[in-house]
């Protein structure tokens, strides 16, 4: 537990020294949200049904950079051995790891999620626990399949093409439940996103779990 | 030598109920009232499914074997696995939209069996380039059993995930043949039985040919190796 705290703080104090991950992935972010909302080029009246895809096309992508990043930084130097050596569990790495990696990705919705309700006209004050019950969970799920396996592309020849191609028929069925569950909590409350946060719930827990117990065969050689 | 003979066996077993399922199929079961001819690509269809599923079955426990045990033996089959399910899931994605133009009308509908087994594809696909491209490293082995583990999880959340889907699609399309078993004649129950153990076996064959050759292909690496290093001495 201290192990995986240490991990975090590590990566946060990387992150607070350089700020690149956090405004790299922001502006990415703001981008692709016009790249989508261009593309669909939406009338006034359509725009807040686009925005639960637009949002969560928009997490895809910038989560597969920002957690493949927390990888290739530890590439450098050659860090992730001295991690390693440590005498630490791996399942402490991973689980510092996927922390470090929610809180990068919460900024930066923190960020997104009201523009995105600015631009596409979406009132979501009246039931925000609700949609950030729904984003927590999803980024839960997606934050965990994408640690284990930007450990598993960080270390292969191909790495950049590598992550997108594992990760993202890994987590369509958490693309599938968030958008689900964000349509239906942005036009009626949580109450008929209880299927889709039952799903949620579901791939969360088998998510972390396979990452916790599996993340030491991707790290040790 | 054991392995030789499952081998010969495994092709003449396959061999010869192709055939039979074939004869059944094209000169034997009735032509299905409603759908017409087209109806006969079901004894491909469903067949080739069952294969898909058996190997990415047999990938998550050769995975599971090759973790906890190292065994190279159980990483052979693994690979050999998914290369033959991905083969036969593609199979499925090919004759499915033959089937569906004519009953449907469209080629292709994101009704959830249908996102389901696409799904299915997309992962193994990225398994089996996970091995081409990963690299030499014998890491890559371990990295492709989490995957094989992980991606047989993934498919038992998918087809919960999925069935969200399902407001979006008209009951009708959801009507496959044989769910409800509607096999209006006997003959149609036997063809399809056929036809399965036909392509289950067909499966098997190209799976124990596969792992032949990537026996031999390690076989040829600790060779080399052996021969550099006598070279080096």
């Amino acid at each position: 537990m201290s192990a995986a705290l240490a991990i975090l703080r590590k990566d946060l104090r990387i992150e607070w020294r350089t700020r690149e991950s956090v405004s790299s992935l922001l502006a990415l972010g703001i981008l692709l949200l016009v790249v989508f909302t261009i593309a669909h080029d939406p009338t006034p009246e359509e725009q807040p049904r686009l925005a639960p895809s637009v949002l969560w096309a928009t997490f895809v992508f910038t989560g597969l950079l920002g957690v493949q990043r927390s990888f290739l930084l530890e590439r450098d130097q050659d860090c992730l051995s001295g991690l390693l050596l440590a005498p630490i569990d791996p399942s402490a790495i991973f689980v510092g790891k996927l922390v470090a990696n929610l809180v990068l990705l919460g900024i930066m919705q923190a960020i997104v999620v009201p523009l995105v309700a600015l631009l596409l006209h979406v009132d979501f004050l009246p039931v925000l626990p609700a949609l950030l019950l729904v984003l927590a969970l999803g980024n839960l799920g997606f934050a965990a399949g994408a640690t284990l396996f930007a450990a598993v592309a960080a270390r292969t020849r191909a790495r950049e093409v590598l992550l997108p191609l594992l990760l993202l028929p890994l987590v369509l069925p958490v693309l599938i439940a968030s958008v689900k569950a964000t349509q239906a909590v942005l036009s009626a409350g949580l109450a008929p996103a209880a299927d889709a946060v039952r799903v949620l719930v579901a791939f969360d827990v088998i998510f972390v779990v396979a990452g916790w117990l599996l993340f030491a065969y991707v790290v040790r050689d | 030598m054991t392995a030789r003979s499952l081998e010969r066996w495994l092709g003449w077993a396959t061999s010869v109920v192709i055939l039979v399922a074939l004869f059944l199929i094209f000169c034997v079961v009735p032509t299905e009232a409603q759908m017409g001819i087209v109806q006969r690509i079901f004894y491909f269809h469903v067949p080739c499914a069952m294969v898909a599923y058996a190997g990415f079955l047999t990938v998550a426990v050769a995975s599971g074997v090759y973790l906890a045990r190292r065994s190279a033996a159980a990483d052979r089959i693994a690979i050999a696995a998914a290369e033959v399910g991905v083969l036969f899931c593609t199979l499925v994605l090919v004759t499915g939209p033959i089937w569906a133009r004519p009953i449907w009308g469209v080629w292709w509908t994101w009704d959830p069996q249908l996102t389901l087994t696409v799904i299915l594809w997309s992962i193994y696909v990225a398994y089996v380039m996970l091995r081409a491209f990963g690299g030499e490293d014998e890491a890559i082995a371990s990295y492709a059993a989490v995957l094989g583990m992980v991606g047989s999880l993934a498919i038992v959340l998918n087809h919960y995930a999925v069935r969200l889907l399902e407001g979006i699609h008209p009951a009708v399309l959801r009507a496959r043949p044989g769910s409800d078993s509607g096999l209006a004649d006997p003959m149609m129950g036997v063809t399809l039985a056929t036809s399965s153990v036909a392509m289950l076996l067909l499966g098997g064959w190209l799976t124990v040919l596969r792992v032949r050759t990537e026996r031999l292909a390690d076989e040829v690496t600790r060779l080399r190796r052996e021969v550099e290093e006598g070279g080096g001495v």
